[in-house]
């Protein structure tokens, strides 16, 4: 027998795994590990101070302009994941189900329909700031040239439609991945299911309705999970298109920009406030996503 | 009738598709045809075709902003970042894919729960780590929260790779008397082929495009990758817009062409992580 069989099997492989082990270690547990630590002192600038319990959360949650600001972004927040279900992901379900039923060029059309995800999120902020230009951008003058100036705006530039573009940017990049993902499930779906609807004399929108779409759940959770987190984290396209201050004001603030501006802002409290902001948040995504998870395993639905 | 219906039923998802197909494209296409035109150009006619197909915008841009510094220090950062979370992420997922032992399930668990981390989350204590290991302002802070983010995913696709190989492979190598080492890197890591570049993909592309890490780690201009590079380009020439057309194009073409030739595989590997 060989000698290496001698040595426990745990210390034999510990060489394999040591290195992942501590650089996931130092670099994510630890720091995120540490957020909760810093949330819990007093700091004055750059100096910790003593132990205070919960009281940043408490200052964050009850004093201004904290809570007003903590307020707004949610309900920015709320309304961006709403608006990419219902903008996004709807359109995605759609497109899935007509590429599904394509019998040629459905390469061609999911190719191109993903292409916009591949483009760095700052290129497409940057991009769709030059469109969107209320003077110089295209868009206007296209309006404008169909004679549908009334139309034309200054997207970014006033409250009522600056969050509502950059989600509508945000979908144009993002659309073509839940895509996929209902395209792959959809694929999943055995034939003959389809064909025993189609002879019982089922109609198209009847086969989706009764028979796709209970069978998409899975790709449906995991698609509102994503939005859900994604959108939660997210922070560069406002940023690029819109600036850390939220502008025009405050209408585009959302949790990322705001914690952005507070942890790397001047002010004394970045890290106090910063870092019960990090852990409120983390608190939130865990809570939602695991809940959601539960609720939506609940009740499957089993075809056989 | 049905016929008829089916007919226009075609036309309607033929239309859709091409719609679509525009709002996609078109963005795109003007970037593209704008970075050929001057900026007078660019306001008095947006639509039209540039004038001359001259590459003055590209030579100015290039000369003026350090395209070739950001181009190559984020693949300088991407390709390091890549070589060792493979390396690293593959010697985790061998033991942890195909041996039993104490705590394995529970070492899996602390890996895969990074899968579910916002790890931005903790960017404030992440910071002050990288200053007091004087990383910060290098692109090596950059590459270890890269390794650091990608190994969770990375573990959990090559440990299921791993888990299917057959068993007699190393058996047949420690009758040979191979070391543990040794059959890992001649026998089972050229098996795994096709699951190395399916984590590649899924770590490369984000990488390459991220701008929040840059953003908070480097201020100095030799290490801007690309994104940064790119924001900071903006600031300085905000009302040159043939410029600015071309530093986009620039930005954005190496990507393209690499998802052109290679599309499949690119789409493949970005969704796998979801797929799972």
């Amino acid at each position: 027998m060989n000698k290496q069989r001698k040595i426990p099997t745990f210390w034999r492989f510990l060489p394999f795994w040591l290195p992942a082990f501590i650089i996931y270690s130092l670099f994510i547990v630890w720091p995120l590990l540490n957020a909760v630590g810093y949330s819990l002192f007093e700091w004055k600038g750059l100096q910790r101070g003593g132990f205070i319990g919960l009281d940043n959360f408490v200052r964050l949650l009850t004093t201004e302009p904290w809570r007003s600001n903590l307020w707004r972004a949610f309900k920015h927040n709320i309304f961006f994941f709403i608006g990419t279900m219902l903008v996004q992901n709807t359109m995605a379900l759609f497109f899935a189900s007509i590429l599904h039923s394509l019998k040629r060029g459905r390469q061609f059309w999911q190719n191109l329909f993903f292409m916009p995800h591949l483009l760095a999120t700052v290129l497409v902020g940057f991009l769709w700031n030059l469109i969107l230009n209320p003077l110089f951008g295209p868009l206007n003058k296209a309006l404008k040239m169909l004679g549908l100036g009334i139309l034309a705006q200054p997207w970014l530039g006033q409250p009522l439609t600056a969050l509502p573009s950059i989600l509508v940017v945000n979908a144009w990049a993002w659309m073509g991945f839940p895509m996929m993902l209902f395209l792959a499930n959809l694929g999943s779906i055995p034939a003959s299911y389809l064909e025993a609807a189609e002879l019982d004399g089922a109609t198209g929108f009847q086969i989706f309705r009764y028979i796709q779409l209970p069978l998409l759940r899975p790709s449906i959770i995991i698609v509102t999970v994503l939005t859900f987190i994604g959108n939660f984290n997210a922070f560069e396209l406002v940023f690029v298109m819109a600036g850390s201050d939220g502008s025009p004001g405050g209408a585009t603030d959302v949790l990322g920009t705001f914690f952005y501006r507070t942890a790397f802002g001047t002010g004394q409290d970045a890290i106090s406030m910063g870092s019960s902001l990090a852990v409120i948040m983390f608190i939130f995504i865990a809570t939602s996503s695991v809940l959601f998870l539960k609720l939506a395993s609940k009740e499957k639905v089993v075809y056989d | 009738m049905t016929k008829f219906f089916d007919l226009s039923r075609k036309t309607l998802i033929q239309f859709a598709l091409i719609a679509y197909g525009f709002t996609v494209v078109y963005p795109v296409f003007l970037m593209i045809i704008s970075s050929f035109k001057t900026t007078r150009e660019l306001f008095k006619s947006p639509f039209a075709m540039p004038k001359s197909w001259s590459m003055h915008n590209y030579i100015e841009a290039w000369n003026r902003g350090n395209f070739s510094s950001y181009f190559g220090n984020s693949l300088f950062v991407t390709l390091t970042a890549l070589l060792i979370v493979l390396v690293v992420g593959s010697l985790a997922a061998y033991p942890l894919g195909r041996y039993a032992f104490k705590g394995k399930s529970w070492l899996m668990m602390y890996f895969l729960a990074g899968l579910m981390l916002p790890i931005r989350l903790g960017i404030l204590p992440l910071f002050f780590l990288m200053r007091s290991l004087h990383l910060l302002n290098t692109p090596w802070s950059l590459i270890a929260i890269y390794v650091a983010s990608g190994i969770p995913f990375t573990i959990f696709v090559l440990a299921n790779f791993f888990e299917t190989l057959p068993k007699e492979l190393e058996e047949a190598a420690r009758i040979d008397g191979a070391g543990d080492f040794r059959i890992f890197w001649q026998i089972m890591l050229p098996l795994i082929r096709p699951a190395l570049a399916t984590v590649a993909i899924f770590n490369f592309i984000p990488w390459w495009n991220d701008f929040f890490f840059p953003l908070i780690f480097i201020r100095a201009e030799k290490y801007k990758t690309l994104p940064l590079g790119l924001f900071s380009f903006f600031g300085e020439h905000q009302n040159n817009w043939a410029l600015l057309f071309s530093g986009l194009t620039i930005t954005a073409l190496p990507l393209l062409i690499v998802y052109l030739l290679a599309s499949k595989q690119i789409i493949k590997g970005l969704t796998s992580g979801a797929l799972k």
